[in-house]
Protein backbone atom coordinates (compact mmCIF):
# COMPACT_ATOMS: atom_id res chain seq x y z
CA UNK A 1 0.00 0.00 0.00
CA UNK A 2 1.45 3.35 -1.16
CA UNK A 3 1.86 6.13 1.87
CA UNK A 4 -0.58 9.04 1.66
CA UNK A 5 1.21 12.15 0.96
CA UNK A 6 1.50 14.92 4.13
CA UNK A 7 -0.61 17.00 2.17
CA UNK A 8 -3.39 14.88 1.09
CA UNK A 9 -3.53 13.83 5.08
CA UNK A 10 -4.08 17.33 5.94
CA UNK A 11 -6.61 17.79 3.80
CA UNK A 12 -8.58 14.68 4.60
CA UNK A 13 -8.43 15.75 8.24
CA UNK A 14 -8.93 19.39 8.67
CA UNK A 15 -11.28 20.29 5.82
CA UNK A 16 -14.73 18.48 8.02
CA UNK A 17 -13.93 20.84 10.46
CA UNK A 18 -14.45 24.34 9.29
CA UNK A 19 -14.50 24.36 5.21
CA UNK A 20 -16.95 21.25 5.01
CA UNK A 21 -18.46 21.05 8.51
CA UNK A 22 -20.74 17.87 8.65
CA UNK A 23 -23.23 19.36 10.99
CA UNK A 24 -23.12 23.10 9.79
CA UNK A 25 -22.89 22.56 6.07
CA UNK A 26 -23.65 19.06 5.36
CA UNK A 27 -26.92 19.18 7.73
CA UNK A 28 -25.45 15.43 8.91
CA UNK A 29 -26.00 14.15 12.66
CA UNK A 30 -27.73 17.02 14.24
CA UNK A 31 -29.90 15.02 16.66
CA UNK A 32 -27.61 14.39 18.86
CA UNK A 33 -25.72 17.39 18.81
CA UNK A 34 -28.50 19.49 20.40
CA UNK A 35 -29.08 16.75 23.47
CA UNK A 36 -25.94 16.20 24.76
CA UNK A 37 -24.58 19.73 24.82
CA UNK A 38 -25.35 20.41 28.61
CA UNK A 39 -21.99 19.53 30.12
CA UNK A 40 -18.49 19.20 29.14
CA UNK A 41 -17.73 16.19 30.18
CA UNK A 42 -20.94 14.50 28.81
CA UNK A 43 -20.46 15.71 25.83
CA UNK A 44 -16.69 15.26 25.40
CA UNK A 45 -17.33 11.32 25.78
CA UNK A 46 -19.90 10.97 23.37
CA UNK A 47 -17.28 13.12 20.95
CA UNK A 48 -14.78 10.00 21.75
CA UNK A 49 -17.55 7.59 21.29
CA UNK A 50 -18.68 8.93 17.76
CA UNK A 51 -15.33 9.52 16.37
CA UNK A 52 -13.83 6.12 17.17
CA UNK A 53 -17.16 4.85 15.64
CA UNK A 54 -17.03 6.74 12.30
CA UNK A 55 -12.91 6.16 12.04
CA UNK A 56 -13.66 2.31 13.17
CA UNK A 57 -16.43 1.76 10.36
CA UNK A 58 -15.05 4.04 7.56
CA UNK A 59 -11.80 1.36 7.89
CA UNK A 60 -13.84 -1.80 7.94
CA UNK A 61 -16.06 -0.64 5.73
CA UNK A 62 -13.61 0.09 2.88
CA UNK A 63 -12.23 -3.15 3.90
CA UNK A 64 -14.69 -5.27 2.35
CA UNK A 65 -16.04 -2.96 -0.06
CA UNK A 66 -15.31 -4.55 -2.69
CA UNK A 67 -17.00 -7.54 -1.59
CA UNK A 68 -20.83 -5.64 -0.46
CA UNK A 69 -23.65 -6.15 -2.84
CA UNK A 70 -25.03 -3.15 -4.23
CA UNK A 71 -28.53 -3.63 -3.13
CA UNK A 72 -28.18 -5.03 0.30
CA UNK A 73 -25.34 -2.35 0.95
CA UNK A 74 -26.90 -0.23 3.96
CA UNK A 75 -27.93 -3.08 5.78
CA UNK A 76 -24.07 -4.54 5.62
CA UNK A 77 -22.81 -1.19 6.50
CA UNK A 78 -26.01 -0.88 9.32
CA UNK A 79 -24.63 -4.31 11.09
CA UNK A 80 -20.71 -3.20 10.71
CA UNK A 81 -21.84 0.31 12.31
CA UNK A 82 -24.24 -1.66 15.06
CA UNK A 83 -22.00 -3.80 16.14
CA UNK A 84 -19.12 -0.98 16.60
CA UNK A 85 -21.50 1.09 18.53
CA UNK A 86 -22.35 -2.21 20.72
CA UNK A 87 -18.97 -1.87 22.11
CA UNK A 88 -18.47 1.26 22.58
CA UNK A 89 -21.85 1.17 24.47
CA UNK A 90 -20.79 -1.73 26.90
CA UNK A 91 -17.47 -0.06 27.15
CA UNK A 92 -19.25 3.04 28.79
CA UNK A 93 -21.40 0.97 30.90
CA UNK A 94 -18.19 -0.76 31.97
CA UNK A 95 -15.91 2.31 32.65
CA UNK A 96 -18.07 5.09 32.66
CA UNK A 97 -21.18 3.96 34.27
CA UNK A 98 -22.61 7.43 35.17
CA UNK A 99 -21.98 9.27 31.46
CA UNK A 100 -23.30 6.59 30.04
CA UNK A 101 -26.92 6.80 32.28
CA UNK A 102 -27.22 10.75 31.22
CA UNK A 103 -26.18 9.76 27.64
CA UNK A 104 -29.18 7.18 27.84
CA UNK A 105 -30.38 6.52 24.14
CA UNK A 106 -28.61 8.81 22.45
CA UNK A 107 -25.05 6.45 22.24
CA UNK A 108 -27.36 3.66 20.54
CA UNK A 109 -28.45 6.67 18.29
CA UNK A 110 -24.54 6.74 16.68
CA UNK A 111 -26.19 3.80 14.55
CA UNK A 112 -28.64 6.02 12.97
CA UNK A 113 -26.34 9.23 12.76
CA UNK A 114 -26.45 10.51 9.54
CA UNK A 115 -22.69 11.57 9.66
CA UNK A 116 -21.61 7.81 10.05
CA UNK A 117 -24.36 6.48 7.83
CA UNK A 118 -23.23 9.15 5.21
CA UNK A 119 -19.21 9.02 5.33
CA UNK A 120 -19.42 5.16 4.95
CA UNK A 121 -21.53 5.80 1.86
CA UNK A 122 -19.97 8.97 0.11
CA UNK A 123 -16.24 7.97 1.21
CA UNK A 124 -15.77 4.75 2.44
CA UNK A 125 -17.59 2.83 -0.47
CA UNK A 126 -14.71 4.27 -2.94
CA UNK A 127 -11.61 4.72 -0.98
CA UNK A 128 -8.91 2.51 0.25
CA UNK A 129 -8.68 1.87 4.02
CA UNK A 130 -6.18 4.48 5.43
CA UNK A 131 -7.97 6.87 3.59
CA UNK A 132 -11.42 6.37 4.51
CA UNK A 133 -9.95 5.79 8.38
CA UNK A 134 -8.38 9.31 8.21
CA UNK A 135 -11.79 10.70 6.53
CA UNK A 136 -13.77 9.17 9.01
CA UNK A 137 -11.72 10.66 11.40
CA UNK A 138 -11.31 14.45 10.09
CA UNK A 139 -15.55 14.15 9.73
CA UNK A 140 -15.49 13.26 13.72
CA UNK A 141 -13.42 15.83 14.59
CA UNK A 142 -15.84 18.30 12.64
CA UNK A 143 -18.62 16.54 14.56
CA UNK A 144 -16.73 17.37 17.75
CA UNK A 145 -15.74 20.72 17.14
CA UNK A 146 -19.21 22.16 16.84
CA UNK A 147 -20.54 20.25 20.03
CA UNK A 148 -17.79 20.96 21.85
CA UNK A 149 -18.50 25.07 21.05
CA UNK A 150 -21.98 24.69 21.73
CA UNK A 151 -21.19 22.54 25.23
CA UNK A 152 -18.87 25.17 25.90
CA UNK A 153 -20.99 28.23 25.54
CA UNK A 154 -23.81 26.44 27.14
CA UNK A 155 -21.87 25.31 30.24
CA UNK A 156 -20.32 28.22 30.64
CA UNK A 157 -22.94 30.91 30.24
CA UNK A 158 -25.91 28.41 31.46
CA UNK A 159 -24.26 26.82 34.64
CA UNK A 160 -21.18 28.98 35.24
CA UNK A 161 -19.22 25.81 35.20
CA UNK A 162 -16.26 24.36 32.85
CA UNK A 163 -15.63 20.79 33.44
CA UNK A 164 -17.34 20.78 36.55
CA UNK A 165 -15.53 23.63 37.75
CA UNK A 166 -16.57 27.01 38.86
CA UNK A 167 -15.11 29.52 36.64
CA UNK A 168 -17.58 32.34 36.53
CA UNK A 169 -17.72 35.04 39.77
CA UNK A 170 -20.33 34.19 42.32
CA UNK A 171 -21.91 37.21 41.30
CA UNK A 172 -22.47 36.38 38.12
CA UNK A 173 -26.47 35.59 37.22
CA UNK A 174 -26.43 32.08 35.16
CA UNK A 175 -28.76 32.00 32.28
CA UNK A 176 -31.22 29.15 32.92
CA UNK A 177 -32.47 29.40 29.27
CA UNK A 178 -29.01 28.11 27.79
CA UNK A 179 -29.78 24.76 29.96
CA UNK A 180 -33.09 24.23 27.78
CA UNK A 181 -32.24 22.15 24.84
CA UNK A 182 -33.55 24.61 22.50
CA UNK A 183 -31.19 26.75 22.98
CA UNK A 184 -28.75 24.84 21.30
CA UNK A 185 -30.59 24.96 18.00
CA UNK A 186 -30.00 28.97 18.63
CA UNK A 187 -26.11 28.43 19.19
CA UNK A 188 -25.62 26.08 16.44
CA UNK A 189 -27.84 28.47 13.70
CA UNK A 190 -25.33 31.52 15.15
CA UNK A 191 -22.29 29.35 14.52
CA UNK A 192 -23.30 28.76 11.02
CA UNK A 193 -23.70 32.89 10.77
CA UNK A 194 -20.38 33.11 11.78
CA UNK A 195 -18.97 30.45 9.96
CA UNK A 196 -20.71 31.23 6.70
CA UNK A 197 -19.72 35.15 7.26
CA UNK A 198 -15.94 34.26 6.64
CA UNK A 199 -16.08 31.93 3.87
CA UNK A 200 -18.91 33.07 1.99
CA UNK A 201 -19.15 30.50 -1.08
CA UNK A 202 -20.80 28.43 1.96
CA UNK A 203 -23.87 31.31 1.93
CA UNK A 204 -27.08 29.56 0.21
CA UNK A 205 -29.12 30.70 -2.87
CA UNK A 206 -32.59 31.38 -1.81
CA UNK A 207 -34.74 31.89 -4.17
CA UNK A 208 -37.29 35.10 -3.40
CA UNK A 209 -39.84 35.44 -5.80
CA UNK A 210 -40.56 38.78 -4.82
CA UNK A 211 -37.06 40.09 -5.14
CA UNK A 212 -37.51 39.27 -9.37
CA UNK A 213 -40.20 41.54 -9.17
CA UNK A 214 -39.25 44.54 -6.88
CA UNK A 215 -35.52 44.96 -7.00
CA UNK A 216 -32.70 44.56 -9.64
CA UNK A 217 -31.11 40.90 -10.18
CA UNK A 218 -28.83 40.74 -6.40
CA UNK A 219 -24.87 41.69 -6.95
CA UNK A 220 -24.54 38.84 -4.07
CA UNK A 221 -23.58 36.17 -6.81
CA UNK A 222 -20.60 38.45 -7.76
CA UNK A 223 -19.25 38.51 -4.23
CA UNK A 224 -19.38 34.91 -3.98
CA UNK A 225 -17.39 34.19 -7.34
CA UNK A 226 -14.89 36.70 -5.94
CA UNK A 227 -14.37 35.48 -2.50
CA UNK B 1 -58.31 3.76 27.85
CA UNK B 2 -57.76 7.10 29.59
CA UNK B 3 -54.17 6.02 30.36
CA UNK B 4 -53.83 5.42 26.84
CA UNK B 5 -55.21 8.60 25.46
CA UNK B 6 -53.05 10.76 28.11
CA UNK B 7 -49.94 8.98 26.80
CA UNK B 8 -50.72 9.61 23.25
CA UNK B 9 -51.19 13.42 24.21
CA UNK B 10 -48.23 13.60 26.23
CA UNK B 11 -46.12 11.79 23.41
CA UNK B 12 -47.53 14.12 20.82
CA UNK B 13 -47.38 17.16 22.72
CA UNK B 14 -44.80 17.21 25.99
CA UNK B 15 -42.29 14.73 24.81
CA UNK B 16 -42.59 15.58 21.15
CA UNK B 17 -39.83 13.43 19.33
CA UNK B 18 -38.61 16.32 17.04
CA UNK B 19 -39.16 19.07 18.70
CA UNK B 20 -38.37 18.00 22.47
CA UNK B 21 -36.09 14.98 21.88
CA UNK B 22 -34.47 16.24 18.82
CA UNK B 23 -34.49 12.89 16.99
CA UNK B 24 -34.79 12.67 13.28
CA UNK B 25 -33.51 16.32 12.91
CA UNK B 26 -31.38 15.21 9.78
CA UNK B 27 -34.11 14.88 7.44
CA UNK B 28 -36.34 17.20 9.27
CA UNK B 29 -34.34 19.83 7.70
CA UNK B 30 -33.81 18.40 4.58
CA UNK B 31 -37.11 17.86 3.95
CA UNK B 32 -39.06 20.24 5.37
CA UNK B 33 -38.77 23.09 2.33
CA UNK B 34 -42.30 22.31 1.22
CA UNK B 35 -45.35 21.58 3.30
CA UNK B 36 -46.73 18.39 -0.02
CA UNK B 37 -43.02 16.64 0.73
CA UNK B 38 -43.13 16.77 4.23
CA UNK B 39 -46.79 15.80 4.60
CA UNK B 40 -45.57 12.53 2.98
CA UNK B 41 -42.45 11.91 5.07
CA UNK B 42 -44.68 12.66 7.71
CA UNK B 43 -47.33 9.89 6.72
CA UNK B 44 -44.27 7.44 6.00
CA UNK B 45 -42.70 8.17 9.28
CA UNK B 46 -46.21 7.57 11.17
CA UNK B 47 -46.85 4.31 9.34
CA UNK B 48 -43.24 2.93 10.02
CA UNK B 49 -43.33 4.25 13.78
CA UNK B 50 -46.52 2.44 14.05
CA UNK B 51 -45.52 -0.72 13.19
CA UNK B 52 -41.70 -0.95 13.93
CA UNK B 53 -42.10 -0.04 18.41
CA UNK B 54 -44.72 -2.62 19.15
CA UNK B 55 -42.65 -5.38 16.89
CA UNK B 56 -39.64 -4.50 18.53
CA UNK B 57 -41.85 -4.09 21.86
CA UNK B 58 -42.63 -7.79 21.32
CA UNK B 59 -38.93 -9.17 20.31
CA UNK B 60 -37.28 -7.13 23.61
CA UNK B 61 -40.12 -8.57 25.76
CA UNK B 62 -40.27 -12.53 24.35
CA UNK B 63 -36.54 -12.29 23.03
CA UNK B 64 -34.41 -10.23 24.33
CA UNK B 65 -35.16 -9.33 28.43
CA UNK B 66 -33.51 -11.09 31.05
CA UNK B 67 -35.62 -14.58 31.23
CA UNK B 68 -37.26 -13.62 28.24
CA UNK B 69 -36.20 -16.90 26.88
CA UNK B 70 -37.81 -19.16 29.89
CA UNK B 71 -40.49 -19.98 27.42
CA UNK B 72 -37.90 -22.24 25.20
CA UNK B 73 -36.70 -23.56 28.27
CA UNK B 74 -33.49 -21.12 29.13
CA UNK B 75 -34.41 -19.53 31.82
CA UNK B 76 -30.80 -17.46 32.61
CA UNK B 77 -30.64 -15.64 29.37
CA UNK B 78 -30.23 -11.97 29.43
CA UNK B 79 -29.62 -11.15 25.04
CA UNK B 80 -29.90 -7.57 26.04
CA UNK B 81 -26.42 -6.59 24.52
CA UNK B 82 -27.36 -7.52 21.30
CA UNK B 83 -30.30 -5.42 21.21
CA UNK B 84 -29.65 -2.30 19.09
CA UNK B 85 -28.23 -4.73 16.62
CA UNK B 86 -31.86 -6.38 16.49
CA UNK B 87 -33.65 -3.42 16.36
CA UNK B 88 -32.52 -1.93 13.52
CA UNK B 89 -32.33 -5.08 11.80
CA UNK B 90 -36.09 -5.35 12.73
CA UNK B 91 -36.55 -1.24 11.59
CA UNK B 92 -34.47 -2.21 8.28
CA UNK B 93 -36.82 -5.23 7.42
CA UNK B 94 -40.00 -3.71 8.20
CA UNK B 95 -39.72 -0.88 5.83
CA UNK B 96 -38.34 -3.42 3.51
CA UNK B 97 -41.64 -5.63 3.73
CA UNK B 98 -43.57 -2.39 3.75
CA UNK B 99 -41.94 -1.18 0.16
CA UNK B 100 -42.66 -4.43 -0.92
CA UNK B 101 -46.22 -4.69 0.28
CA UNK B 102 -47.02 -1.17 -0.90
CA UNK B 103 -45.70 -1.85 -4.41
CA UNK B 104 -48.01 -5.05 -4.61
CA UNK B 105 -50.99 -3.74 -3.18
CA UNK B 106 -51.54 -0.51 -2.76
CA UNK B 107 -49.75 1.54 -5.37
CA UNK B 108 -51.10 4.57 -4.97
CA UNK B 109 -49.68 5.53 -1.64
CA UNK B 110 -46.37 3.51 -2.89
CA UNK B 111 -45.88 6.36 -5.62
CA UNK B 112 -46.65 8.82 -2.79
CA UNK B 113 -44.52 7.55 -0.15
CA UNK B 114 -42.04 5.85 -2.21
CA UNK B 115 -38.86 8.03 -1.93
CA UNK B 116 -39.35 8.84 1.66
CA UNK B 117 -39.22 4.68 2.41
CA UNK B 118 -35.66 3.53 2.27
CA UNK B 119 -34.75 7.53 4.21
CA UNK B 120 -36.72 6.37 6.56
CA UNK B 121 -34.36 3.32 8.00
CA UNK B 122 -31.87 5.71 8.35
CA UNK B 123 -34.05 8.40 10.59
CA UNK B 124 -32.99 8.16 14.21
CA UNK B 125 -37.03 9.09 15.20
CA UNK B 126 -37.38 5.47 14.21
CA UNK B 127 -34.69 4.22 16.20
CA UNK B 128 -34.76 6.28 18.97
CA UNK B 129 -38.13 5.55 19.49
CA UNK B 130 -38.10 1.97 20.13
CA UNK B 131 -34.78 2.58 22.08
CA UNK B 132 -37.49 5.03 24.56
CA UNK B 133 -40.21 2.55 24.72
CA UNK B 134 -37.52 -0.25 26.02
CA UNK B 135 -36.11 2.62 28.51
CA UNK B 136 -39.95 3.39 29.55
CA UNK B 137 -40.88 -0.01 29.83
CA UNK B 138 -43.98 0.09 28.34
CA UNK B 139 -46.34 -2.87 27.60
CA UNK B 140 -47.90 -3.97 24.14
CA UNK B 141 -50.84 -1.72 24.08
CA UNK B 142 -48.89 1.75 25.47
CA UNK B 143 -45.95 0.98 22.80
CA UNK B 144 -48.71 0.67 20.17
CA UNK B 145 -49.80 4.26 21.51
CA UNK B 146 -46.31 5.06 21.87
CA UNK B 147 -45.56 4.36 18.38
CA UNK B 148 -48.33 5.68 16.57
CA UNK B 149 -48.14 8.97 19.05
CA UNK B 150 -44.63 9.61 18.32
CA UNK B 151 -44.68 9.24 14.30
CA UNK B 152 -47.71 11.59 14.59
CA UNK B 153 -45.88 14.66 16.53
CA UNK B 154 -42.90 14.48 14.32
CA UNK B 155 -45.28 14.70 11.74
CA UNK B 156 -46.71 17.85 13.00
CA UNK B 157 -43.93 19.18 13.73
CA UNK B 158 -42.43 18.89 10.41
CA UNK B 159 -45.27 20.24 8.38
CA UNK B 160 -45.20 23.15 10.97
CA UNK B 161 -41.67 24.03 10.52
CA UNK B 162 -42.17 23.06 5.94
CA UNK B 163 -45.24 25.92 6.51
CA UNK B 164 -43.27 28.36 8.22
CA UNK B 165 -40.11 27.66 5.57
CA UNK B 166 -42.70 28.73 2.52
CA UNK B 167 -43.50 31.53 3.54
CA UNK B 168 -39.50 32.39 4.74
CA UNK B 169 -39.11 32.80 0.92
CA UNK B 170 -40.58 36.40 0.71
CA UNK B 171 -38.35 37.67 3.58
CA UNK B 172 -34.58 39.68 3.43
CA UNK B 173 -32.56 37.29 5.57
CA UNK B 174 -29.09 38.32 6.50
CA UNK B 175 -26.65 36.78 3.96
CA UNK B 176 -25.08 33.73 5.89
CA UNK B 177 -28.07 33.08 8.11
CA UNK B 178 -29.98 32.01 4.78
CA UNK B 179 -31.05 28.57 4.22
CA UNK B 180 -29.70 26.52 7.55
CA UNK B 181 -29.11 28.97 9.72
CA UNK B 182 -32.39 30.29 9.81
CA UNK B 183 -34.47 27.38 9.91
CA UNK B 184 -31.61 26.37 13.32
CA UNK B 185 -32.93 29.42 14.57
CA UNK B 186 -36.74 28.86 13.82
CA UNK B 187 -36.79 25.15 14.69
CA UNK B 188 -35.14 26.63 18.17
CA UNK B 189 -38.36 29.04 18.49
CA UNK B 190 -40.44 26.42 18.12
CA UNK B 191 -39.32 23.91 20.35
CA UNK B 192 -39.17 26.73 23.09
CA UNK B 193 -42.91 26.82 22.05
CA UNK B 194 -43.50 23.08 22.87
CA UNK B 195 -41.65 23.34 25.89
CA UNK B 196 -44.16 25.13 26.83
CA UNK B 197 -46.54 22.06 26.98
CA UNK B 198 -44.17 20.68 29.72
CA UNK B 199 -46.19 21.94 32.34
CA UNK B 200 -48.99 20.37 32.12
CA UNK B 201 -49.75 17.35 33.93
CA UNK B 202 -52.05 14.38 32.62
Amino acid sequence: MKAIPAKETRKLLFTPIIENNPIALQILGICSALAVTVKMDVTLIMCIALTSVITLSNFFISLIRHYIPDSIRIIVQMTIISSLVIIVDELLKAYAYEASKELSVFVGLIITNCIVMGRAEAYAMKNPPIKSMLDGFGNGLGYSFVLLVVATVREIFGNGTFFGLQVMPESYQVNNFLLLPPSSFIIIGIMIWVIRSFSKSQVEEVENPLKAHTFKPLTVKKEVQSG
Amino acid sequence: MADLLSLFVRTVFIENIALSLFLGMCTFFAISKQVKAAFGLGIAVIVVLTITVPLNNLIYNFVLKEGALSWAGLENTNLKFVGLITYIGVIAAAVQILEMFLDKYVPALYNALGIFLPLITVNCAILGASLFMIEKNYNFSESVVYGFGAGFGWALAIVLLAGIREKLKYSDIPEGLRGLGITFIIVGLMSFGFMSFGGILL
